[in-house]
């Protein structure tokens, strides 16, 4: 009798541990397709809307309103310029693909908004910008503009004290590509290969 | 009883699948012949940085760290000739999410570990930057280890966008680790 638990026991114990395996395997195949998903570019799940009517200030310290996107594709993006490397990255790989767009990148609107107006002022977004392509356009604006900004594209944007008393920004990371009607039809990553960033590019072009 | 010990097995093949799984991630990739050697078994090379937009008040470091003695050491911060400070951090991006903390109490280098700070991941933070990195003038400064000390490093510097030493301005996607893949070109 106890020997035969014993062998039950132990065959349910293998059986537990195909399962543990099998829901392992199953699960990173799973992530394996949200990711493929991802990458080709796959609509959003459609229930939250990303994007609405701002009023902000540009690099010339001109107003500049979203009133400015109607009718053209747009990409954007947020962050900030005390940001040691996703953002001068995204800007750099942005304006590369401006360049690789051809006469499209003409139509198209590059926004880069700042999640850090007390700091990167018209002016520092515009000496900033300088190393990059012209027509991006630097989007600041009092705190909150930019805050009611970054909640229309559900953008985290958190502050974080560093020990020298200064602070520094965790932020969204992602580009939003809008078509000219303004849906969200996809988004570019930072570790997607740029061959891909660039099809989702020329795809929203020939949508548009 | 019995459903103790097959709630242990099962917990104990998850342990096994993530323990195989890290190993594989951890596995040193790096040789070094060109790398610094300390006293304590602290070696570092590809120290780099970036090219920076004007106006930048902060930049990236990065370098490759391994440590060849017998004992645990820290990497807790350093110097930088064009900025006032230097903090270890550690960046990670969550759900498009860009996070980036300061590494508390150091970055610890095991023995026979190598830790390579590389864009996406445990950078140096140069913060209030005096002046601006330019490509091909490399720019002095140091590390701060908990038990090797201070060590010079001389930081090359990389093109804006680059995300490796040698790469051109963005021309390679992160994730695929080319900083180690360069190294081995280095001998
Ligand atoms: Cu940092």
């Amino acid at each position: 009798m106890a020997a035969n638990t014993s062998l039950l026991g132990r065959i349910r114990l293998v059986l537990w541990g195909l399962v543990a395996i099998a829901a392992f395997v199953g699960g990173a195949i799973f992530l394996g397709h949200m990711q493929e998903a991802a990458r080709q570019g796959a609509s959003l799940p459609g229930a939250v809307r990303i994007g609405g009517d701002f009023e902000l200030v540009d690099q010339n310290g001109d107003p500049y309103s979203s009133e400015a996107l109607k009718g053209r594709p747009h990409a954007v993006f947020f962050g900030f310029t005390h940001c040691p490397d996703i953002c001068p990255t995204t800007l750099f790989e942005m304006t590369k693909h401006l360049e690789a767009l051809g006469p499209d990148a003409d139509k198209l609107t590059v926004l880069f908004v700042t999640v850090d107006p007390a700091r990167d002022t018209p002016a520092q977004l515009k000496t900033y910008l300088s190393a990059f392509d012209p027509r991006i356009v630097g989007l600041s604006g009092s705190a909150k503009q930019v805050a009611d900004a970054a909640s229309k594209y559900r953008i985290v944007a958190e502050k974080v004290a560093t020990s020298d008393g200064s602070y520094t920004m965790n932020h969204t990371a992602s580009v939003f590509l809008f078509d000219s009607s303004g849906t969200l039809v996809s988004t570019l990553n930072w570790e997607e290969p740029e061959e891909t960033r660039h099809k989702k590019l020329q795809r929203l072009m020939q949508r548009s | 009883m019995l459903k103790l010990a097959r709630r242990n097995f099962f917990l104990g093949a998850m342990f096994a699948i993530a323990l195989t799984a890290l190993a594989f991630a951890a596995a040193p990739k790096l040789t070094a012949e060109d790398a610094k050697h300390t006293h304590s078994g602290v070696m570092i090379e590809k120290a780099w940085t970036r090219a920076t937009p004007p106006g930048a008040k902060v930049a990236g470091g990065f370098v490759t760290i391994m440590n060849h003695g017998k004992e645990a050491d820290r990497l807790i911060g350093g110097s930088f000739a064009l900025s006032q400070r230097v903090e270890v951090h550690e960046m990670t991006m969550t759900e498009g999410v860009m996070r980036m903390n300061e590494v508390k109490g150091g970055l610890e280098i095991a023995p026979g570990a190598t830790v390579e700070l590389k864009p996406g991941g445990y950078h140096l933070m140069f913060m209030e930057l005096g002046g601006e990195p330019k490509v091909g003038t490399p720019v002095k400064g140091t590390l701060q280890f908990e038990k090797a000390g201070e060590v010079a490093v001389e930081f090359a510097v990389a093109p804006l966008g680059a995300k490796s030493l040698h790469g051109k301005g963005g021309d390679m996607p992160t994730g695929q680790d080319h900083g180690g893949h360069e190294m081995k070109h280095n001998h």
